[in-house]
């Protein structure tokens, strides 16, 4: 699991690869938060592309990020998220907190593993 | 009902383990041929659970998680995810979503996830002795394993 980190003006992206799970979701919430406590941005983009696995530690990292987004008075975005990270995310009701942006085509989850 | 294929494996409450786990019995029930989005809600689910045994029943130290597997005949599986730790004091309050004793990020939504993912989620568990939790799940087969000497197609209920 890591995190790439890219500043554009206000804007940091941070591009999760991997796994999200308990385990990896520490090192992961410092790097994003040490890169925002740095560049103060108004809006952070959670890129879930690459994100090939997430649980409610993710819910939970996410959550997180929310709020201290919140206290500079900056937004949360989460862009391309996969099926089974947007259940995920539905269920949590993170949907009503932040823009989720789904990538991909659903009708994915159809096929055969 | 005789399971027709069994899993079991013993793992130390590692949080290294929490991707195994979920891999190897995604991995097991991937001979039923699920779809990618049956197979997800299992590894989510079982993750659920196995981070629970990390956090909650094992929190002081690091303890055995027992976890067993059935494919039972018409594509159902059982998972069953043991552990022998501090226990649930009050089961009703810990499966409420956003209940959560761990405080940090933990989201609180671990049995929420479970239920939601899964067909059936049975929880047992005794203070000081530890917690049992039995997960079911309909695998939607493409072809059925013949029932009786028939053979005709099932969807599996979708």
């Amino acid at each position: 699991m890591s995190v790439r980190i890219n500043i554009s003006g206000e804007v940091l992206t941070a591009y999760l690869e991997g796994e999200l799970d308990h385990h990896s979701a520490k090192d992961i919430r410092e790097q994003i938060d040490n890169a925002i406590d740095r560049n103060a941005p108004s809006l952070l983009i959670l890129d879930f592309r690459d994100l090939t696995f997430m649980d409610s530690s993710g819910i939970g990292l996410v959550m997180g990020r929310y709020r201290k987004m919140k206290e500079f008075k900056g937004e949360i975005h989460i862009t391309n998220t996969s099926p089974q990270i947007y259940k995920v995310m539905k269920l949590s009701g993170l949907d009503r907190l932040a823009r989720i942006d789904k990538g991909g085509n659903n009708s994915e989850s159809a096929k055969r593993a | 009902m005789k399971a027709q294929n069994v899993l079991k494996m013993e793992i130390l409450s590692r949080s290294s383990n929490e991707s195994f786990a979920r891999v190897s019995v995604a991995a097991f029930v991937s001979q039923l041929d699920p779809t990618i989005e049956e197979i997800s809600d299992i590894k989510t689910a079982v993750s659920e659970a196995v981070t629970n045994c990390i956090v909650h029943a094992y929190k002081d130290g690091i303890g055995k998680i027992y976890i067993t597997v059935k494919i039972f005949e018409g594509g159902t599986v059982s998972i069953k995810i043991r552990d022998t730790g501090c226990g649930i004091e009050d089961i009703h309050k810990a499966m409420e979503p956003l209940f959560t004793t761990a405080g940090g990020e933990r989201a609180g939504l671990g049995f929420a996830v479970m239920q939601s993912f899964m067909d059936k989620v049975r929880v047992t568990s005794a203070v000081g002795r530890g917690t049992s939790v039995t997960m079911s799940k309909k695998i939607s087969t493409q072809e059925s394993i013949p029932a009786s000497g028939k053979s005709e197609q099932t969807d599996g209920g979708k």
